[in-house]
């Protein structure tokens, strides 16, 4: 090695040269794929609605598919559809973020760990959007490892289950990782999120040693803590803190200022 | 390495001198991807094109890269790398880059990737480093596909997703053992290879750097 290329102006020539060559690659890279990874997020988010509310099969046409499905931006404290939010724009990663879009829980009121929630979510709603045949909720809770997230899709009676998918967690592979096996995701189908018509709290859960009635679905073997995960968010998601005034609107038995009475009082929450 | 031929750089870093097997290099990405061959088949060839572009480019400008600060050269090189697979990853394998997810960032301190930059390529000829980084990758794919097939095979009873044993959660009649799918029972599966790999060449065995005593003797403990 030339002895002249540990000066410092050659040092600091190499490295200023390297930067710029190094960056221009890497933002050419960054930005050219930008507009295809995109579609690649928005093409799996998609698929998986389409495949927790049944509708999906390999190979289909996902966006044309997609069409039935209309995206409704839910207040949760009232249950009501926002008429300010736009669907389309409205991103609840980024209101979770934001103290005046979103509220903190903590203690018994928090079992699925999140310890923030936005005060809008986003449903997607398959059929006529007066009269759904399904309604897609996000969920999301702390499983094992991590954060898991995913959908749930109830028929229009804002009861029966249809499915329920994760795209995203960090379980264990062949133990926590089974939420997304096709055989455990199917005896979903059917069973129903409340024990009795009236009631607000979610009686939905998951047991040990073998389901049995409309509200149990077996756990995963080995798997304890990824079931109870999966249970505590169905707890929070299903109940008056989560989507449960808005599904109060589809079921019949309750009525309406029911759901008023039991909601969460979100002025008491100031941050 | 005084045999820098392009046949025997690309040849003898899988059998003789694997990154993995011999110079225990690069466990820790051998550990967290190999549950499964298909994303084990995608890391290896990340790694491939990372260690075979960074030895070529460091190679290049090895007469002007001041040995003062040849280390953080190597790192922009491998790092820019690695960022651009990423994005590649991203953009045309979504499914595979979702599930090697942290894996691939961290290639670049994949210590296999950075001691061949400053090992070899620093003192070879562009084209031949070039050749020592495909062979470095692909000794570290021959030990990532090895070890991904058994971990596969015998804890979800496929091997590149097909199905082989049918396993009981499907209702078959295999019992998956659940210790493969763990990071450490990659640590064994390693640990035979080295051990049928330094079987079949004794030369690899290293010396022990101390004698080990002799165990106390019964009458002297008494």
């Amino acid at each position: 090695m030339a002895q002249g290329n540990n000066s410092i102006k050659k040092i600091l020539g190499v490295a200023f040269a390297l930067c710029i060559v190094c960056s221009v690659i890497v933002s050419t890279a960054a930005v050219a794929l930008r507009p295809q990874q995109q579609l690649n997020q928005e093409l799996d988010r998609k698929t998986n609605i389409l495949n927790v509310a049944n509708l999906y099969e390999p190979g289909m046409d996902v966006e044309a598919a997609f069409g039935e499905v209309t995206p409704r931006v839910v207040d949760l404290r009232s249950g009501d559809y926002s008429p300010t939010h736009d669907p389309a724009t409205y991103d609840g990663f980024e209101a979770r973020r934001d103290p005046a879009a979103s509220r903190t829980l903590s203690g018994e009121r928090d079992p699925a760990g999140l310890t923030r929630v936005e005060n809008f979510a986003t449903v997607y709603l398959v059929g006529d959007p007066e009269n759904p045949e399904q309604i897609i909720l996000p969920i999301r809770g702390q499983g094992l490892w991590g954060l898991m997230r995913g959908f749930l899709s109830v028929e229009g009676d804002g009861n029966t289950i249809v499915g329920i998918t994760y795209y995203e967690h960090a379980e264990t592979p062949g133990l926590g990782a089974e939420v997304n096996n096709p055989r455990w995701q199917a005896q979903w189908e059917g069973k129903e999120v409340f024990a009795d018509g009236d009631s607000l709290e979610p009686a939905i859960h998951l047991t040990k040693g073998g389901a049995s009635g409309e509200n149990e679905i077996d756990a995963l073997s080995g798997a304890t803590l990824t079931s109870n995960g999966v249970t505590n968010m169905l707890q929070f998601w299903l109940s008056p803190e989560g989507f449960g005034n808005y599904l109060a609107r589809f079921r019949s038995g309750v009525a309406q200022d029911d759901a008023e009475r039991a909601d969460v009082e979100p002025e008491a929450e100031g941050v | 390495m005084a045999d820098a031929t392009p046949k025997g750089v690309i040849t003898t870093p899988v059998f003789k001198n694997n990154p993995i097997a011999l110079q225990v290099l690069g466990i820790c990405s051998a550990l967290a991807v190999t549950t499964s061959m298909s994303v084990s088949l995608v890391m290896t060839c990340a790694v491939m094109f990372v260690t075979a572009f960074s030895n070529l480019f460091v190679s290049l400008i090895r007469n002007h890269i001041p040995s003062a600060i040849r280390i953080i050269v190597q790192m922009t090189i491998i790092a820019s790398l690695v960022i651009v697979v990423d994005q590649i990853l991203k953009a045309y394998a979504y499914e595979m880059s979702k599930q090697l997810s942290v894996f691939v960032g961290l290639i670049i301190t994949n210590c296999i990737v950075m001691g061949r930059a400053e090992g070899f390529a620093m003192q070879n000829s562009p084209g031949l480093s070039f050749l020592d980084g495909l062979g470095n990758g692909l000794g570290y794919g021959f030990i990532l596909m090895t070890v991904g097939f058994f971990r596969e095979l015998f804890g979800s009873g496929s091997v590149f997703g097909f199905t082989v044993l049918e396993t009981v959660q499907n209702g078959g009649w295999y019992v998956p053992n659940g210790l493969l799918l763990l990071p450490p029972s990659a640590f064994f599966i390693i640990g035979l290879i080295i051990w049928v790999l330094r079987s079949i060449n004794p030369e690899q065995v290293e010396e022990n750097e101390y004698k080990m005593k002799h165990n106390t003797e019964p009458k002297e403990a008494v």
